[in-house]
Parts: structure tokens; sequence; C-alpha cells
């Protein structure tokens, strides 16, 4: 049972990086229509910033978080500028071969400037907290306590904040948006320097936990794409549920079973998913 | 003779019926006409028969085969063609590869044969380019055939989308709105293209908002609201039809006039 | 056969020429031959990724992972089992056949941006059971010692000449069922997926089936490209199979021009040629390359060969709407037909006279 609790909370706290991650893509593609193959890459940027700020320059760990994530904010912006932009009219294949290209560049730079060597970032919040007779690490309880946090403002700043309301309207008609006046590049830049930013949290979170290294967004991106294609592309709910239903599952066939089983339930589901239903669960189905 | 039947197809699109309770049969040689106003399910049918949709209750039929569940190539291989509301082409190629598009389901030759050059691919490619050949000469596009799609007008547009529905030799040629988008002066020429294609085998059923151009065409029309049936018979009866008249005919041909 | 008028026939020929003349130049330098061999390894791996992405308009990520089969198919067989090259070579064909046909059950079934992410799937989880199942693969220690084909007669293939030839020979194969499917009503079936998925449909062209089809023969090239490079170069590493590899693939056929018969060939060619120049940067190239392949995605995304065809197709066209024309006595419409930059298909139906 111990174990179980134990388990459980590591699971809620990797949900809680596999949703800040997804919602991110998940936005990105309600509102520009293309998958962002280099959402890893974006993340694994964030995790080397954090690291940077946290540990070359010696900032306190939330503000090398926050600096990394307004850094990773304006490489969004600049990633849909000089990539997405002027691809919007290409056939989909083209603007998923750019983000390819991105990707590996954005790999490239941080092996440039970090080596290729695994590094790890040690954690600033120390000490254990002894839940129902489990010990679950204090910078565990921070991530699933940032992670709601995050996910209720970003919540909060969808419904409630002009900005947001303007990407939940692109989001679900983009002529009717720009027909009443909704400027769709502008809103198409920043859904995408929001989605880096979140992908930077969500990395500032976990890294002290994970090794850090140029390919560490690799693995990530085939989860987060098999979240959000579990959980509807485009849908943010989704985003959250699928999250936390992948993470859980993971750590617990990664205990209960082995930890090879844990590290494939990723493919598993997206591969089940799209046999299942090749446009993934919970797409509303489009009219001909 | 029937050539397809349809009996009592129903669609619902959750919770909404699209089409309710059709039933018509289309005759082997005619030409046969479904009309409504916008939203009436005209598409949907069209859809349901060539099997883009699954129907949620009813059958069809075609030359006694049932073909309720199948799939739209199977339609298009027992001999149903069909052509789209918006002109669906291949923009970048030309009429004649367009056309050829349309021998696909025809040709027999497999991978190995194309890279072995059999007598058998030969045999076929030459087949295949004088079928299509045929069809835009039918047409009356064959002149056109090395432009490329996106550079002829809209009214070629639509004879090379006819000409690719030929192509596959059908029996039964589905026109979803032929001549739409069509200015009004060329829709006669257009309808003298529909009105031979029985003689070629071919019968016809469309969907056509112009209503002039129905009248002059169709043996027998059917009548579509809310994706029920309101009137079928031939033209002179569907034009003396009251509920037609209150309906559809009414309001549109004051619209028009 | 008016073979000499065609100018793409002629280009080809040219390319084909003065690769087949490589060796007499570079024979002496084992090193140039090498790297011009390898390269050519990658181009039928590429002229895979040509039918699934050219032909066929789906985003395949998974061809650096069929390749890495074909290699580790290869590599392991003549090593650890010590079987002959040939056999190895051909039961690793057969493989990555099985493979790429299972992975299209389900391939078949998803289109676009779910094509390629389910492509990327396997291209990652290839990668991965390569990378870490130490006891068949050794991993990171890779493989060592890959057998050469074993010749006959006078061919040695320890002889990086004679390397050279079987690898070309084999890539010409390569180019012309490339050429063949292209020009064949296969070709239109894929051409006609690439435009529209419910045009296909309409006229009656099995989607499902043919990307599935599709998705094997890239598949099955992908494994012959992994297993020649397996055996010219002997050793191989996890870094064969990874999603590096379908990049440097991916850059190979936009350079040269995708669903174009000679694209893949001189793409790779030419970037091969690239990467020599930065090879001190190995690790570092993606800087350069990455944004290279972002520009020629936004401002070149047809490749040289897509660029040079359609001028060709262009002049040809002009000539056959002239003549058409004239037949059709005077029957001249009032637009300007041959305005257009486009390119077509590809498929010229008066080739297949």
């Amino acid at each position: 049972m111990t174990l179980f609790i134990q388990q459980l909370f590591n699971g809620l706290a990797l949900g809680g990086v596999y949703c800040l991650a997804a919602i991110g893509l998940t936005l990105v593609f309600g509102v520009l229509r293309i998958p962002n193959l280099a959402h890893g890459a974006l993340y694994m940027l964030g995790a080397y910033l954090t690291y940077f700020f946290l540990t070359t320059i010696g900032v306190p760990y939330i503000a090398a978080i926050g600096i990394a994530a307004i850094m990773l904010f304006v490489v969004g912006v600049g990633l849909e500028r000089l990539v997405f932009h002027p691809l919007r009219n290409s056939p989909h294949t083209h603007h998923m071969i750019a983000a390819v290209g991105a990707m590996f560049f954005f790999q490239a730079l941080a092996q440039a400037i970090w080596g290729a060597d695994f590094r790890r970032m040690d954690t600033p919040i120390t000490g254990e907290l002894r839940i129902l007779g489990a010990e679950i690490s204090a910078q565990r309880i921070v991530i699933i306590v940032v992670a709601v946090i995050v996910l209720a403002l970003l919540a909060w700043f969808i419904k409630r904040s002009i900005h947001g309301q303007t990407i939940e309207a692109i989001e679900q008609d983009r002529v009717g948006a720009s027909l009443v006046g909704i400027n769709p590049s502008m809103v198409s830049m920043l859904t995408l320097g929001l989605s880096a930013l979140l992908a930077t949290i969500a990395a500032g979170l976990v890294a002290p936990i994970n090794l850090l290294s140029p390919t560490m967004g690799d693995a990530l991106n085939l989860k987060v794409f098999a979240i959000i294609i579990l959980g509807g592309l485009g849908s943010l709910p989704g985003a959250i549920v699928g999250g936390f239903a992948l993470a859980i599952a993971e750590t617990m066939t990664a205990t209960y079973i082995s930890s090879g089983v844990g590290e494939a339930v990723a493919f598993i589901v997206l591969v089940a998913v799209l046999a299942i239903k090749p446009t993934g669960l919970f797409t509303k189905a489009v009219q001909r | 003779m029937t050539l397809l039947e349809i009996r009592d197809l129903g669609k619902r699109f959750g919770g909404l019926d699209a089409v309710k309770d059709v039933s018509l049969d289309v005759e082997e040689g005619r030409i046969t006409a479904v009309i409504g106003p916008n939203g009436a399910g005209k598409s949907t049918l069209f859809n349901l028969i060539h099997g883009y949709y699954r129907p949620t209750s009813g059958s069809v039929t075609f030359k006694g085969d049932d073909i309720t569940n199948s799939s739209p190539h199977h339609a298009v291989a027992d001999g149903i063609a069909r052509t789209f509301q918006t002109t669906h082409l291949f923009d970048d190629s030309t009429l004649l590869e367009n056309v050829l598009a349309g021998r696909i389901v025809r040709s027999k030759s497999t991978i190995f044969d194309a890279v072995f050059h059999t007598p058998r691919h030969r045999r076929e490619s030459r087949i295949n380019k004088d079928k299509a050949m045929e069809a835009l000469e039918f047409c009356e596009i064959d002149t056109h055939r090395h432009d490329l799609a996106s550079n002829v007008p809209q009214e070629v547009q639509k004879r090379t989308a006819v000409a690719m529905a030929l192509a596959t030799e059908p029996e039964l040629l589905l026109l979803d709105e032929p001549a739409g988008g069509i200015p009004e002066e060329e829709t006669t020429d257009f309808g003298n293209l529909i009105r031979s294609l029985p003689k070629r085998g071919v019968s016809v059923l469309l969907v056509e908002h112009k209503m002039s151009m129905i009248m002059g065409l169709a043996d027998t029309i059917l009548v579509l609201d809310h994706g029920q049936k309101l009137a079928l018979g031939t033209p002179a009866e569907i034009q003396s039809n009251p509920d037609v008249i209150r309906a559809y005919l009414g309001s549109t041909a004051e619209e028009k006039k | 056969m008016n073979a000499l008028k065609n100018p793409r026939l002629l280009g080809m020929l040219a390319v084909v020429i003065v690769l087949a003349a490589a060796p007499i130049f570079f024979a002496e330098q084992n090193y140039a031959m090498r790297v011009v061999t390898v390269g050519m390894c990658a181009a039928i791996a590429v002229y895979g990724l040509n039918i699934i992405l050219g032909f066929t308009g789906q985003l395949s990520l998974a061809q650096g992972g069929f390749f890495g089969i074909g290699a580790y198919g290869v590599g392991l067989l003549t090593t650890d089992f010590d079987w002959s090259f040939w056999s190895a070579f051909i039961v690793t064909i057969i493989g990555t056949a099985a493979v790429g046909y299972l992975c299209g059950l389900i391939a078949l079934r998803t289109k676009d941006e779910y094509f390629a992410i389910f492509t990327m799937a396997i291209g990652f989880i290839i990668f991965l059971v390569i990378s870490r199942w130490e006891s068949v693969t050794h991993a990171h220690s890779g493989v060592n010692n890959v057998k050469f084909p074993e010749g006959g007669g006078i061919i040695d293939f320890e002889s990086p000449v004679a390397m050279f030839y079987l690898v070309f020979v084999i890539l010409l194969i390569c180019i012309y069922v490339t050429h063949a499917i292209r020009r064949s009503s296969v070709g239109r079936t894929l051409l006609t997926i690439r435009t529209s998925e419910d045009l296909a449909d309409a006229i009656g062209v099995r989607v499902g089936f043919s990307k599935q089809l599709a998705f094997a023969a890239s598949a099955v090239l992908g494994g012959i490209g992994g297993g020649l490079y397996a055996t010219v170069v002997g050793f191989i590493g996890p870094d064969s199979a990874s999603i590096d590899k379908t990049f440097e693939f991916l850059m190979f056929i936009l350079v040269g021009g995708m669903g174009t018969v000679a694209g893949p060939l001189l793409g790779s060619m030419i970037v091969t040629f690239l990467f020599e120049l930065f090879q001190d940067f190995q690790a570092y190239r993606f800087i350069v390359l990455g944004p290279i392949i972002v520009a020629l995605v936004i401002f070149a995304p047809r490749g040289i060969i897509g660029y040079l065809g359609g001028i060709v197709d262009r002049r040809s066209r002009k000539q056959k709407i002239a003549e058409a024309r004239r037949t059709a006595d005077g029957a001249s419409p009032e637009y300007d037909t041959a305005k257009s930059g486009t390119v077509t298909s590809g498929i010229d139906p008066e080739e297949t006279k």
C-alpha cells in the first residue's frame, strides 16, 4: 500500500509535467492546425536554460524557471514568425518537415553549448514529506502544486482574458474569428509562445529528477503526441485527462510489471488509439 | 429496368435526421433528378448511395446487388461514378492526366507489369489512353487536353469532372450540382451534354439547383425537404404539385425572376 | 523511341554516367570511394522515402528506423549468426517487408499529421529496441566486422570499387523501378492519393490498401539501403537507426526534389558532399543544416529536379497545346493556357505509348 501511494504521487507529479507539455502542443494544433514536431526540442531547450540560470548564473530555482520560460516564449514566437507563418498555405507535409528541421537545429545548438553528455541539475528543494506512510520527495510535491497552479492560471487566462478568449475563438472557428476582427497571425504567435513557455515550466520542474541531454525531448515528444491523440487533437480537457492517465499508467506498469513496459506504454496507447479510431479518440466527426 | 433501388434510406447525425425514409427508383437510360432547398439532404443522399456514409436505416440496391454497406471504391468498380458539388480536380495535372486517373479502377496491371513492361501493361496503357481521349472528346474538351486543370474556365473544369467520371466506365453517374458556378447562358450546352449521357448507356442521377435546367432535362424528379420525400413525379407533375410550389418552387421561382 | 529528345532522360543518363565513371578517378582513394558508396546506400533508402512522401504525400518519419533494421539485420546475421552476406541480405529484406507491411496495417487508416506522428512513433520504437536490447543488438557497442558480400570468380567485394558497383547496380534497379511506378497506373494511384484522398475514393482508388503497399515498399527500400550500408561500412551502431538518419534522408529528398525520379539520387550526392565539407563539425552540422532545411521547404520546396522538370514540362506542354489547337481547326479560346508555373503531376501520358 505504501508503495502504491508512493507511486501514485510519482504518477501525479509526472502527470503534471505531461499536462503542461501537452496542453501547449494541443493549443498549437487547435489554433495553427499543425502538429509541432519541434515541441520536444523546445522542452529540452527550456530545461537547459533553467539549468543555465540555476547552476551557472545562480539565480533562485523558481526565478530560473521564470526567466527560461520567458526566453522560450520569445523562441516560440520566433519559431512561428520564421518557420510556420511562411508555410501557412503549404501542403501539410512541408510544415512538418520544417518543424523537424527546427528540432534538429535546437538539439545541435544545445549540444554545441552544453555538450552531448548527460547533465544533472541538483534540486534546491530537498527533504521529504510523509503522506499516508509513504515518503514523497518535496520536489514532487512542488511539481504537483505548481502544475495545478499553472493549469488554473491557464484556464483563467483562456476564459477571462482577451488574449485567451481570442485563442479559444480561433480554435473553434478560424474564418469566423477573422471576420469579427481577430488577427489570426497575432494569435498564432501568442499560442506558440505560450506553448513553449508551458513546456519550459514542465521541463524546469522535472529537470531535477531527470537527467538533461540534447535528445531528452525525443521521448517526451512521442509521449505528448500520444497524450493529445488520446485526448483529441486540440482539446484542452483531453490533454489534462490524457496527461495524468498516461503518467499514472506509466508509473504503475513500471512498478508492477517492468520498467521496459512502462516505457512502452505511451507507444502502445498511441498505436491502440490510432488502430481503433484513426483520428484519435474524443474528436468530433467532421461532416464532409 | 430499375438500375438503382433506394428503399427507406435514412441517416442520423447525432439525433438529427439528415435523410429519412427516402425511397427512389432510378431507371436505366433515364435522367433522374433530386431537388430541394439547401440542407434538404441531397448531398447526404449521394454520399449514402456512394458509400461515403453508412446509412442508419434502409437499403440501396444496384443491378439487384445490395450495396448498402459497400465502400466508394467498390461502388465505382460496380459501375457508379460521381462528381462533386465543388469541382474536385487534380489542379497541377493536365486534363488528360485527370481523366486518366479515372482509368485506375479499370486497370489490372500491377507494379510488376510496369517494372517488366509486360504486354499487358502496354496494352492497358494504350486502352487507357484511348478511353480517356474518348471521354474528353465526348465532353468536347479534347482540345484542352494538355492544359492544366487550374488554368481552364469553370465550365471546362466541370466537363473534366464528368469526363473523369465517365472514364471509370459507369452505368450510373451521380452528378452533384453539375451546372453550379456555370454562367446561366452556358447551362444549355451543359444540359445537352447530360442529355446525351443515356444514349451512351449511362443513366444519370443528379442534384441541381437550376430549376430551368432540371425541368427540361429530367425524366423523373424527387423533391426532398428536410431530408424527407415531398414529391416524386415527372417534371409536369412536380410543377403542378401544390406542396412543392408552396415549399420550394414558389419562393425560388420568384427569387430567380 | 525518341529518348534523345527527352531532356528528363538525358539528364538522368548524364548523372548516371558521371557516377558510373567515378571509380576511374577515385579508385585509388578508398576514402572518397567509400563516401560515395555510402551516399548511394542512403540514396536507395531515399528512393523508398520518395514512394511514400513524394508520390503518396504522406510524411514517414520511420525511414531511419527501417534503414536501421536493414543494417542490423545484415550486421547481426553475418556476425553473431555467421550467415553468408547474401542469405542475410535476402532474409533482412523479407524481414523489413514484413515489418513495413504490419505497420502499414495501422498506417493505412491514418493520414496527414496522424500518419506522421504514427511513423515517428514507429521510428522511435525501432531506435529504442536497437539501442536498448543489449543482449541481442549489443546496444552502444554496436556490431563489428560485418561480412563483405561473397563474390564469385574475379569479383572480390573487399575491393572498394567492386563494392561501389554492387551498390550502384542495386541503386539503378531502384531508380528504374521508381520510373516504372511513376508512369504506370500504380504511380497514378499514389499521386491521386497525394492530391486528394476524397477524390481518389470517388474514382474508385483503394486508398488504404495503396497506402499500405506504398509504406511497405518504402520500408523495403529502407531495409535494402541499410543492409548495404552495413556491409560497406563494416561497423554499425545505434545511430544508424536514429531519427537523425530520417532527417538526413528528408534533406536529400528535399534538395533533389520530392516525387521525381532523379531527385533522390542527385540530392543524396549533393548533400553527402556537403556533409563531407561539414564533417569537422559532425555534431554541430545541424546548426547550419536545420535552418537550411527550413529555408528549402519555405523557398524551394520542389527541389532541383522539381524545378528543372517544371521547366521541361511547361515547354513540352506548350508545344502539345499548340499542336492540339492546330488539329482542332481554329477552336481557339481566348485565355492564356500556357502561363502556369506549376509543375504537373509528372505522369506523362504520351510516354506510355
